[in-house]
């Protein structure tokens, strides 16, 4: 164990260290859970968790009308039965692709600087998630009968159709979500003896303790933990690029015209890490201002992370490119067809230049230092990306499916304000349970800071 | 708890434990008292710090056993249950496609698969680590709230054989803590 640390070849020109000087295991115990224990919450915060708590309830209202009336009221038709249910389903799954990445693939390749960000990545993941899973919920039309999608014993003899994407689809996610949650609690077990034993006595000191387990930071104990830790991480690893390839099935196994193509998995991964990315980049710049985590959260961190950002924008921008020429390549007319509508004849056409814009021309400044290291700019670039990445999602489910292989079943898509309300009401959830978990659990892997801070003293990491 | 067994009068006592500033310290006090003989006994720390289980002479993890039996559990699971549905229970023709078409199996067996070897490798750490556990004698150490925080203790525990008071928290004040003091059961 000790060998493999310190085989970690030294960063070249890293813009800053991993950590600020000047700190100690108390000291970084304490700036992280004093968040949760002492900090009055910063203004921001209650700005934040009120838009939150305001998006939620519209969410609930235009629920719980839609449940009441049915799926009349959103936009979706025959031919185009999608619409923004699976655009946004697709772009939250998508979101929820960084955390598990940065913590368990980062992990595998030993990269130091996840430290800092893994808590907060794996709590977006899990939000994103649920966001995710509303939406499905909401298009199946009856969702007191979704458990039928479940493999469960009945008295019709009937099972769920195990050759199905769509049924691939409800294993992965599910997966997904289970196993994040599993591999987030289980790096929260330490965090929370800590929070634990800084807490006075009373009713929060016995919830945390509880979660905590009697954890007491033995040294069998620990190696037990860490062998289970790399398990955990070696076996999200190829979790989070099952599910979005499983997502991309939804598509590719189909043969709509612009759905049927082998790039898609490849495509779909790509793009969910470049938007988990930059999700993670446009709630945690914030977060580090309000909450005082400029000295773990450096500009190391922000200038990685947007690094990724670039490298993955280029892949999808590689996917872009391999769709017009699939579609070309391919000879057929159908694929060429609705090609050419995508770029020039739907009433959607805008949407794809804006795509184009957003993921293919804005990345590129990420070529520039500077763009990668101020937080300002690199705020408004990831949440650029976020728009175009959920318009890339709107392209490919609508303007494919408004146009397949019979005229007589073209029709066309207007989103409803139903369709609105479900959208940003599923940001409002976002936000909210974003705000609750700073609230209310470290934000930042303590124990793993204490353990970079021990490897930076001993000189083995910078 | 094995060390309730011996309810003597003083047994009352857990075990001494030694309490250090800094990490290396920890790290070469373990080494020192398994080399001077001492078997039962536990160091804590408030992060995992590579080396120290091997220190106090523990090298075993089933962990990742428990975890491959796990993930093969839900292998397992997951064709038997996509064969038994196609194949036996609810078995229907689609374009003369076998009953039994294990390629579009696959994804669900993967699924299947990480799912309980996820189960499996938080569930068996767990366990052989002995959590959830209510109480334990060691968090009746002076400021042990420390080993949560930035506190590093070795606790030689008093059913180890060569236990004895005043040999042993001679040895421990030898290793230079900041203090040794005697943890109650």
């Amino acid at each position: 164990m000790e060998a493999r640390i310190k085989t970690v070849p030294p960063v070249l020109k890293a813009v800053a260290p991993l950590m600020e000087d000047g700190h100690s295991h108390e000291s970084i115990s304490r700036a992280v859970s004093d968040v949760v224990l002492e900090m009055p919450m910063p203004r921001p915060w209650y700005a934040t968790i009120s838009v939150g708590l305001i998006l939620l309830s519209i969410l609930g209202i235009s629920t719980a009308i839609l449940f009441w009336e049915g799926l009349g009221l959103w936009g979706i038709n025959n031919p185009v039965g999608w619409g923004f249910a699976i655009v946004n389903l697709v772009w939250w799954i998508g979101i929820g692709h960084a955390g598990t990445l940065i913590s368990a693939i980062l992990l595998l390749f030993n990269q130091d600087w996840r430290t800092a960000i893994n808590r907060f990545a794996e709590a977006m993941t899990l939000f994103a998630v649920m966001c995710a899973g509303i939406f499905p919920l909401l298009h199946v039309g009856r969702p007191w009968a979704i458990f039928f999608i479940l493999p469960y014993p009945n008295t019709m003899a009937l099972w769920p159709q195990f050759r199905s994407p769509l049924l691939w689809d409800v294993f992965a996610i599910s997966t997904y979500f289970t196993v994040s949650l599993l591999f987030w609690y289980t790096g929260l077990i330490p965090d929370l003896a800590t929070l634990r034993d800084r807490m006075p006595k009373g009713i929060a000191r016995s919830i945390y303790g509880f979660f905590a387990l009697g954890w007491r930071g033995s040294a069998r104990h620990w190696f037990r933990y860490e062998m289970a830790y790399i398990l955990l991480g070696g076996m999200s690893a190829p979790l989070v690029v099952s599910v979005h390839t499983i997502v991309s099935f939804d598509f590719a196994v189909s043969v709509i015209p612009g759905w049927h193509t082998t790039i898609f998995p490849p495509y779909f991964v790509a793009g969910a890490i470049y938007s988990g990315f930059a999700m993670v980049l446009t709630i945690m710049i914030p977060a580090r201002e309000w909450f005082g985590m400029k000295d773990f959260i450096t500009l190391r961190h922000l200038d990685n992370m947007a690094k990724v950002m670039l490298a993955t924008g280029l892949v999808v921008c590689y996917g872009y490119g391999c769709e017009l020429f699939f579609a070309w390549y391919s000879g057929s007319d159908y694929e060429r067809t609705m090609m050419w509508y995508r770029g020039f004849e739907s009433p959607f056409a805008w949407v794809y230049l804006c795509l184009l814009l957003c993921n293919l021309v804005t990345p590129q400044f990420l070529w520039i230092k500077w763009m990668r290291i101020t937080p300002i700019p690199l705020f408004i670039i990831s949440i650029i990306v976020n728009i175009g990445m959920w318009l890339e999602r709107f392209v490919i489910v609508v303007t494919s499916l408004r146009r397949d292989y019979l005229p007589s079943s073209w029709g066309t898509y207007t989103p409803t304000i139903f369709d609105w309300a479900a959208y940003i009401g599923s940001i409002g959830l976002f936000l909210t349970m974003m705000c609750l978990f700073v609230k209310f659990l470290p934000m930042i892997s303590i124990f793993e800071l204490r353990l970079q801070h021990h490897l930076m003293k001993r000189g083995e990491i910078r | 708890m094995a060390h309730q067994e011996h309810h003597t009068d003083e047994a009352q006592v857990f075990g001494l434990i030694a309490e250090f500033d800094e990490a290396d310290q920890l790290l070469s006090a373990a080494s020192k008292a398994y080399a001077a003989g001492y078997r039962t006994m536990d160091a804590y720390s408030p992060f995992p710090i590579h080396g120290l289980s091997e220190a106090i002479g523990f090298n075993k993890t089933y962990v990742s056993l428990f975890t491959l039996i796990g993930g093969l559990s839900g292998t397992a699971t997951a064709i038997f249950m996509q064969w038994f549905a196609s194949s036996i229970h609810y078995p229907y023709h689609i374009g003369g496609k076998p009953f039994f078409s294990w390629p579009s199996f696959m994804p669900i067996t993967f699924e299947l698969t990480i799912l309980f070897g996820a189960f499996s490798a938080l569930g068996s750490m767990l366990l052989l680590n002995g959590l959830p556990r209510h109480h334990h004698p060691v968090f009746n150490a002076k400021r042990f709230e420390r080993a949560s925080n930035d506190g590093f203790f070795l606790c030689i525990e008093q059913t180890d054989v060569q236990y004895d008071k005043e040999k042993t928290t001679a040895f421990l004040q030898g290793l230079n803590p900041v203090e040794v003091s005697e943890v109650l059961d």
